[in-house]
């Protein structure tokens, strides 16, 4: 990938008072997303909006295309193409871009994709919030992969935060998903956006050997194979069937386990480098919360209330949900008496809770199915049930 | 002709060495189909189109058509079923001028890929499509596909087909392409021009080869060797440039029009009106225009 030179309107520097929604499109940008292909859908469309007025300011491309599928299909596309690329979509958007997302994981193509999520299942709560895609994000495509997903809980995260999306895909050529919630997309609230040089922007690694002996999937220490963008020379041979380290397909036992172990362990052995927590009042903690995304603000809100009543609550929120934090919830299971997870779905995190937690305390989901967040009160009451 | 006439070249090149994978051939494709001869007459335009080798993207679906681009040494992507279009797209537009050809069956670019294929024509995005249109589902073991005939038998179809196939040049004609032409497999030398044509061809260009099948329609249809499809082909092939693409529909036992049918010049591509709406975005910053 060509060096890149920062366009002045890249990095909208300054204090602004808007959405999640527009938030994250204007992390995309300051990442330096250069082409989105998207297709509308209720809570997500204002992504697709606003990138479609500031993309082509900052010699960027956006295609609105006929269904999600082509949409993702497109930024696999561009990703080769040598552009930053992104789409952005919700619930049963995301549902229609899994095979695509698992081609993504296959031939190791950095683009991010942001699911602002809705209650479902199906068509569910269009215009209203859930937490109902976590698992979906977590193995929605078939077959065997690690995947990084990331769940903002403010505004100025949805722009911080699709911005580290970015510099993951690129660092372990992966899609790499958002996910934020409706409550958050269309929530306004303060954003400070720094100056450009405070940007992080790291771009995918590309051969620099002699292309005639290039092998395509040959990876480094790392386990991340430098990428070659199109028309480069290097003549690219990608292809979604199990390969071996010059792209040529190979459907024997041995690729597979070759190939499909290297794919998951490149997040594997960095998880440590990708998993971000924030610990709120856990010092002392004898009661937890986990969560994350919206759910996040009122369990903190929930620990403000209970430390006021004398109770010692505390707050592990997830901010890469996925690869999952096993070890901060392990940890924490040694120290406190009962974790409590609020999320606005049936029970999907709780279970990964329960399972990092290996039994050393109680865990207990509090749910809600879809259509509003938590009140504090709902959150409160399961600790007074200790 | 008489076999001592033959004269034999003894070699250990061959003549698209370069630019067909090495360690790739032999290929997957059977014996009498005829996508090892579309293989090779694509590179030999490719070569006679005058474009940059660096240059070339082959994007594949999934299918026996679908693995030509795995075999080609161009930057080659083999995607997933039916997506070979967006994904086309995406290289499309990252490089004005980047050729983008999608080469792929009839199965994954008109029904799983049927939408894609229509709105990319629509849009006239800047890329060249080809279909080998060998009636049937080929790699899954001759399922009725989309192009069938009425009264074909196919695994799926044991009582005939019974569904109107898709008339594929009016279909690309319809929805906006600049170029479209369709050849049998049979006229390789019409075929390689045609494929030069809609490489250099600006916007969305389609030309559809009909292939020889013989393992899984051939023998389920009396034409169970390649040889005897080409034959049929030969016996069948009408040329008629400029054909109304109304009239192209194929029948059972019916005549198989080919030609060229539709080319159009200077139609902005997407590509194009993108760059115009950066300039559009550009103009609007200097204007102290919205956020």
């Amino acid at each position: 990938m060509s060096e890149q030179k920062i366009l002045p309107r890249e990095v909208l520097t300054g204090e602004h008072f808007t959405t999640g929604n527009h938030a994250a499109a204007e992390g995309a940008i300051a990442a330096g997303c250069k082409f989105f292909g998207g297709y509308p859908i209720t809570p997500s469309s204002e992504i697709a909006e606003h990138i479609a007025l500031r993309l082509p300011q900052v010699k960027g491309h956006f295609v609105q295309f006929e269904d999600e599928i082509a949409s993702i299909a497109s930024i696999l596309g561009a990703s080769w193409g040598g552009y930053k690329s992104m789409t952005a979509t919700s619930g049963p958007g995301y549902s229609l871009m899994l095979e695509n997302i698992g081609l993504g994981m296959m031939t190791e193509t950095p683009c991010v994709i942001v699911n602002v999520q809705r209650g479902g299942p199906s068509t569910g709560l269009p215009t209203l919030v859930g937490q109902q895609d976590i698992m979906q994000a977590k193995w929605g495509s078939h077959g065997d992969y690690e995947p990084i997903a990331i769940t903002p809980s403010t505004v100025q995260e949805c722009f911080d935060l699709t911005i580290d999306s970015f510099n993951f895909a690129e660092k372990y050529r992966l899609p790499v998903t958002v996910l934020m919630d409706e409550a958050l997309g269309h929530m306004s609230e303060k954003l400070v956006i720094p100056k450009e040089e405070k940007i992080v922007r790291v771009n995918r690694k590309t051969p620099t050997g002699p292309p005639e002996e290039h092998l395509p999937y040959l990876p480094d220490k790392d386990l991340v194979p430098p990428m070659a963008t199109a028309s480069s020379g290097y003549r690219i041979m990608t292809t979604g069937l199990t390969h071996d380290e010059r792209g040529y397909p190979v459907i024997n036992s041995e690729a597979q386990e070759k190939l499909v172990k290297r794919i998951n362990d490149k997040i594997r052995l960095n998880k440590d480098k990708i998993i971000k927590v924030e610990e709120y009042q856990l010092d002392d903690a004898d009661i937890a919360f986990v969560s994350f995304g919206s759910s996040a603000r009122v369990a903190k809100g929930a620990v403000n209330r209970a430390r006021k009543k004398g109770i010692k609550a505390g707050l592990l929120r997830l901010i890469t949900i996925w690869p999952f934090a096993d070890d901060h919830i392990e940890k924490l299971a040694d120290q406190v008496k009962k974790i409590i997870v609020p999320e606005i779905n049936y029970g999907q995190i709780t279970r990964e809770v329960e399972r990092a937690a290996h039994g050393k305390t109680e865990v207990k989901g509090v749910f809600k199915l879809g259509g509003d967040i938590h009140l504090p009160e709902d959150i409160l009451k399961e600790i007074e049930r200790s | 002709m008489a076999e001592e006439n033959i004269e034999l070249i003894e070699s250990h090149d061959h003549p698209l060495d370069g630019y067909l994978r090495e360690g790739r051939i032999p290929h997957i494709f059977c014996p009498g189909c005829s996508l090892g001869s579309i293989t090779t007459v694509l590179v030999e335009a490719i070569l006679e189109a005058g474009v940059d080798p660096k240059k070339v993207a082959v994007v594949s679906g999934i299918g026996c058509t679908g693995r030509i681009a795995g075999y080609l040494n161009f930057d080659s992507f083999h995607t997933t079923h039916g997506r070979a279009i967006p994904f086309a797209i995406g290289l499309s537009v990252t490089d004005p001028d980047r050729k983008v050809i999608v080469v792929s069956g009839d199965g994954d670019l008109f029904a799983i890929g049927g939408n894609h294929f229509i709105h990319a024509a629509r849009r006239n995005a800047d890329i060249t499509v080809i279909c080998v249109n060998n009636f049937n589902y080929g790699m899954t073991g001759g399922q009725v596909g989309p192009t069938s005939y009425v009264g074909q038998f196919q695994s799926t179809t044991p009582y005939g087909t019974v569904e109107e196939p898709f008339n594929l040049p009016d279909l690309a004609a319809s929805c906006g392409a600049v170029y479209v032409a369709r050849w049998t497999a049979l006229d390789v030398r019409r075929v390689k021009d045609s494929f030069v044509e809609a490489i250099t061809k600006k916007g969305f260009s389609f030309v559809e080869v009909l292939g020889s099948c013989p393992t899984t329609y051939g023998r389920r249809n009396q034409l169970a060797e390649g040889k005897k499809i080409l034959e049929y082909f030969k016996e069948k092939a009408v040329l008629q440039h400029g054909m109304d693409t109304k009239k192209v529909d194929i029948e059972k036992d019916g005549p198989m029009i080919v030609g060229k049918f539709v080319d159009i010049e200077d139609k902005p591509t997407l590509t194009d009106h993108l760059l115009e709406i950066q300039r559009k975005g550009e103009a609007a910053l200097n204007k102290g225009g919205k956020k």
